[in-house]
């Protein structure tokens, strides 16, 4: 077990250096001058030459990343916004409640409502639940998500005005100046982006989860059980579902990481001030330490959760060795 | 003795895309307490589907069941799936081929045994786990008290099979079902199972049913013996019998195919051709694209199981008179005795 976690911490760190060396190139693809962008619109010539030496610009590539990493691991700072000046961690961890209210919250709905349909047209095949699961998933996966988001927007939340249009609220202790908060409120103002963004996922998830438990079904272990005389809720639950759904929680560990990224679409639909919009205005403002800093911190959130995910599987499937 | 198993005109139908696929066609036989029976026959020739059809374990959407199974005078294929789980694991226990993928592989195997265990008996946990321990002692598990707790796999393909028979032997049915037991494992390792299998019928009186293509099993554990070919008897008779004077050209070729040492390679494979289609079985008899002696009648009419005028326990189906049989039996025995060392 731990010489499994040494292994696993040891690869998350390659892996961040890797992200961290490929974030940092943007600084040099991007076709702008930083210096001139850290000024400003109405930027000096004297200014720029500040600016070029306060952020290193004159010295060779390799060390400007080494300072970069040095401020990020030592200061554990991811520096200040271009356009604000403000601290860029602190506009992070403000955004990033509410991108994990949206992904977590999303995550539980995908699997409240692909779990049961999976299972269910699984044991029922070409019932009408799973042929009106099939059409389901057909819609699902190939409705594009902003496009559903849109609609939602405008019949649920602008038409029918039964849920808020936009907006986010605060889930514990809002800001004075707030109109809202609350956990009713937070979860009233997310009910449409989290159907939006759990969509495509529930669909896939419910096509995975009835393969898994159809081949399941017909194991060789699933008979021995019934043979044993095993009544048949007891078969599903203790032989059938056990074995189906561990996959899909490696798979919901992957795909936690590229919803991240679906994020970014939802957030702008429903104006959500997580880390997706904060990207999409920080990329508009070339504001590049700030597109560093969320790239860098979603990375992380991602390193984190799969190392999660990896040691919760072993615990769960006896047959990944840990050692 | 008294009978334990009677099965009588046993049919199962697989409805499927391509059409029925008629599996079981009319099986009949009977097993004594006790008694060891034995059921061979090529791949696809409806072994398995019987024993599943008995056990009522088939997928109930597809199949469809005619005919009796009575178990002590019961009539399974009209139980009740209630009553079939009361019998199931408690009174006729069953054993799959392959030990590889038989056990569940995220399950203690000591729990998977005390599963079975509290399903039909009325027994603490510890006291279920008492009895698993000493099951899997029982067939030769070494250190059963330490291995109930690993995983299946963590043994080796001969271990998984003797905890397959510790589990099905541990609430003593009167009936065990052994679908090619051994199929799966290297030689001295089938051995050894089959040599376990033996000394617990003998000490708790479990009658088996043994399925297998290999007609050496056969012959060393068998009392009675069912051919089968294309979801049909072709020959059944108690297994002395049966080798001494078998009477079908099917099990002649069975015989022929036993693997022999010092047997060349062409010979080996005696019986030319494949076994036909179950979705369209050939008209009249079954083997008669394939038999060397087919004449008219074989391809016109389907032969019925009837006793050999000699001998009321030896039923055959097949047209051929009686003299050339008992001519070819013995050609048949002749050349195998020569090849014999
Ligand atoms: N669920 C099913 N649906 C459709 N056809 C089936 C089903 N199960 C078995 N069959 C068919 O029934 C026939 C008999 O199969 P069975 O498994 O009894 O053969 P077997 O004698 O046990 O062969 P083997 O030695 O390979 O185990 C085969 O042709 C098989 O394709
Ligand atoms: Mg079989």
């Amino acid at each position: 077990m731990f010489r499994y976690l040494i292994r696993r911490l040891l690869w998350a760190v390659v892996l961040f250096v890797a992200v961290t060396m490929v974030t940092y190139m943007i600084f040099f693809v991007i076709p702008a001058n930083p210096a001139r962008l850290a000024c400003g619109q109405r930027a000096t010539e004297e200014c720029v030459r500040n600016a070029e030496a306060r952020l290193g610009l004159d010295r060779p590539i390799p060390v400007q990343y080494a300072k970069f990493l040095q401020r990020l691991v030592i200061d554990r700072s991811l520096g200040q916004s271009f356009t604000n000046r403000q601290d860029i961690n602190k506009t992070i961890l403000d955004a990033a409640p509410v991108t994990a209210s949206l992904v977590i919250g999303g995550a539980i709905l995908w699997m409240l409502v692909a779990l049961p349909i999976g299972i269910l047209s699984a044991l029922r095949p070409r019932s009408l639940l799973d042929r009106a699961a099939t059409v389901f998933v057909l819609f699902g996966i190939s409705l594009p998500v902003v496009w559903i988001g849109l609609v939602l927007q405008y019949v649920v939340g602008y038409r029918l005005a039964w849920t808020p249009n936009a907006g986010y609220c605060d889930f514990i202790d809002p800001a004075e100046f707030a109109t809202c908060g609350g956990p009713v409120d937070w979860a009233y103002h997310l009910i449409l982006p989290w159907i939006t963004f759990a969509l495509l996922f529930c669909a896939i998830y419910v096509r995975m989860i009835r393969a898994n438990v159809m081949d399941t079904l017909g194991e060789d272990y699933v008979r021995t059980a019934r043979a044993k005389g095993a009544p048949e809720p007891q078969v599903m639950r203790s032989h059938v579902l056990r074995n189906a759904l561990l996959p899909v929680v490696t798979m919901l560990g992957m795909d936690i990481g590229i919803a991240l990224g679906g994020a970014i679409f939802t957030e702008a639909i429903f104006g959500l001030p997580g880390l997706g919009r904060l990207a999409v205005q920080s990329l508009n403002t070339f504001d590049l330490p700030m597109i560093q800093g969320t790239v860098v911190f979603a990375t992380l959130c991602i390193i984190v959760f799969n190392i999660v995910v990896d040691v919760a599987y072993a615990f769960i499937d006896p047959r990944i060795r840990l050692d | 003795m008294a009978t334990l198993l009677e099965v009588e005109d046993l049919r199962t139908y697989f409805t499927t895309d391509d059409g029925i696929v008629k599996a079981v066609d009319g099986v009949s036989f009977t097993l004594k307490e006790g008694k060891t029976l034995g059921i061979v026959g090529e791949s696809g020739s409806g072994k398995s589907v019987t024993c599943l059809t008995i056990m009522g374990l088939n997928s109930k959407k597809s199949a469809t069941s005619k005919g009796r199974a009575l178990f002590r005078g019961e009539d399974l294929l009209q139980a009740s799936n209630q009553r079939l789980r009361e019998i199931r694991g408690n009174d006729i226990a069953m054993i799959f081929q392959d030990p590889m993928t038989s056990l569940n592989p995220v399950h203690r195997i000591g729990d998977q045994i005390v599963e079975g265990i509290l399903l039909h008996r009325d027994v603490s946990k510890k006291e279920a786990r008492r009895r698993a321990i000493d099951a899997l002692k029982e067939v030769g598990i070494p250190r059963a008290d330490r291995r109930a707790d690993d995983y299946p796999h963590q043994f080796s393909g001969g271990m998984r099979q003797r905890v397959m028979i510790a589990m099905a032997l541990v609430n003593e049915p009167s009936l065990l079902i052994a679908d090619e037991p051994t199929t799966a494992l290297d030689v001295t390792t089938q051995a050894q199972i089959l040599e376990l299998m033996h000394s617990l019928q003998r000490d708790y009186g479990t009658a088996i049913v043994m399925i297998t293509h290999d007609l050496g099993v056969v012959a060393e554990i068998a009392d009675d013996v069912v051919v089968m070919y294309a979801a049909r008897i072709a020959e059944r008779a108690p297994v002395g019998k049966l080798f001494e004077e078998p009477l079908h050209p099917y099990t002649w070729g069975l015989l022929g195919s036993l693997p022999r040492l010092e047997a060349d390679i062409d010979r080996l494979v005696q019986i030319p051709g494949t076994p036909p289609s179950l979705l369209s079985p050939p008209r009249g008899c079954r083997f008669n694209p394939r038999c060397p002696y087919v004449f008219d009648r074989c391809k016109e009419e389907m032969p019925e199981l009837v006793a050999s005028p000699r001998d009321s326990e030896h039923l055959q189906s097949c047209f051929l008179d009686d003299v050339t049989k008992q001519r070819e039996a013995e050609r048949t025995l002749a050349s195998f005795a020569t090849e014999v060392p």
